[in-house]
C-alpha cells in the first residue's frame, strides 16, 4: 500500500500528499521543531541532519545540512512567509548543491481527516526548467540509494 | 530495451538524465535544451546523439529543426526515476510515522 502520492500539475507545480494516523498538530509540530526532524527528514539510509535551524515564526530562517557521514553532503536554506498553527505553512527553500536552486515556493496543508491527518504539500518552481532539473536531483538521491542497495546485494 | 548496456551507460550522465527529465515535459528543439543547461548548441547535440543512439529519444523533422521527444523507453525510464524519487521520500515519511507514534504519549502534556 502506499499512502504517498507525488504529481506534478501545470508546467511548475509538484504536488505531494501523505497522510498521518496522528493529529495535525503532532505532523505540524514535526515539520517545525528541530528534535524532531532531524529524526525523519534524512533522505537516504545513512545520512543524519547534524544542524537543523527552524525558526517557526514569519521571515524566520530555516538551514538544514545533511551528511552521508563519509564526507558528502549539501545543505537547503530557506525562509517562513506564513504560518497558521497546526493547519498551514508556507515557506521558500532553495538547495544549495553547491550553487543555490531557484527558489521553490512550498505551502504546506494539514487537515483533520477521521482520526488523522491529510498533508498536502504543493510546491511551485518559477519555471518548467527548474522543475525539471529540481526533479532530476531528486532522481539523482534516489537512484544513489538504489544503487547503494544493488550493490550490497551483489 | 533493446540495448541495455547503451542504455544505462546513456543513463550514467547527469546532463543527459536532466535533459530526459526536461523532455518528460515535452517536446523541445536543441535551443530550448541548450538554454537551461548553460551548454553550447553542439555539446547538447552530443548528448542527443547518446541518447537517440540508445533509443530513449526519438527526434522529427521540421524544416531545418529536429524537435526531440522521449521514446516510449525514455518514458519508461524517467518513470522509473520518478518511482525512486517517490521511494526517498516515502521512506523518510515512514520515519515519521514511527516519530508521531513516539510523540502521541505527550498530547497533552502541556495540559494542566
Amino acid at each position: 500500500m502506499s499512502k504517498m502520492t507525488l504529481t506534478i500539475e501545470g508546467d511548475t507545480h509538484v504536488v505531494i500528499t501523505r497522510r498521518f494516523a496522528a493529529s495535525p498538530e503532532a505532523v505540524y509540530r514535526a515539520h517545525t521543531e528541530p528534535s524532531l526532524i532531524q529524526k525523519w527528514l534524512l533522505g537516504p539510509d545513512g545520512w543524519t541532519m547534524p544542524v537543523c535551524v527552524n525558526e517557526a515564526r514569519p521571515g524566520g530562517t530555516i538551514r538544514y545540512e545533511w551528511t552521508d557521514g563519509k564526507g558528502g553532503g549539501f545543505h537547503l536554506t530557506g525562509e517562513y512567509l506564513e504560518l497558521v498553527p497546526f493547519g498551514r505553512i508556507v515557506h521558500l527553500e532553495r538547495m544549495h548543491l553547491p550553487d543555490p536552486t531557484p527558489d521553490n515556493r512550498v505551502e504546506t496543508r494539514f487537515e483533520q481527516e477521521a482520526a488523522g491527518t491529510l498533508m498536502t504539500m504543493r510546491m511551485t518552481l518559477p519555471n518548467a526548467e527548474t522543475r525539471a532539473a529540481m526533479l532530476a536531483t531528486g532522481m539523482e538521491h534516489g537512484m544513489e540509494a538504489s544503487y547503494v542497495r544493488l550493490e550490497s546485494m551483489i | 530495451m533493446q540495448n541495455l548496456d547503451t542504455a544505462f551507460s546513456a543513463l550514467a550522465d547527469p546532463t543527459r538524465r536532466a535533459i530526459l527529465a526536461r523532455l518528460a515535459l515535452g517536446e523541445a528543439t536543441v535551443m530550448e535544451l541548450a538554454n537551461p543547461f548553460e551548454m553550447t548548441q553542439p555539446a547538447v547535440s552530443r548528448h542527443l546523439k547518446v541518447l537517440e543512439g540508445a533509443g530513449l529519444i526519438v527526434r522529427r523533422v521540421e524544416g531545418t529543426k529536429r524537435p526531440c521527444r522521449l521514446a516510449p523507453n525514455g518514458i519508461a525510464a524517467v518513470d522509473q526515476w520518478l518511482a525512486m524519487l517517490r521511494e526517498a521520500l516515502a521512506q523518510n515519511y515512514n520515519r515519521l510515522d514511527e516519530v508521531l507514534a513516539a510523540m502521541q504519549p505527550e498530547t497533552g502534556k502541556d495540559m494542566p
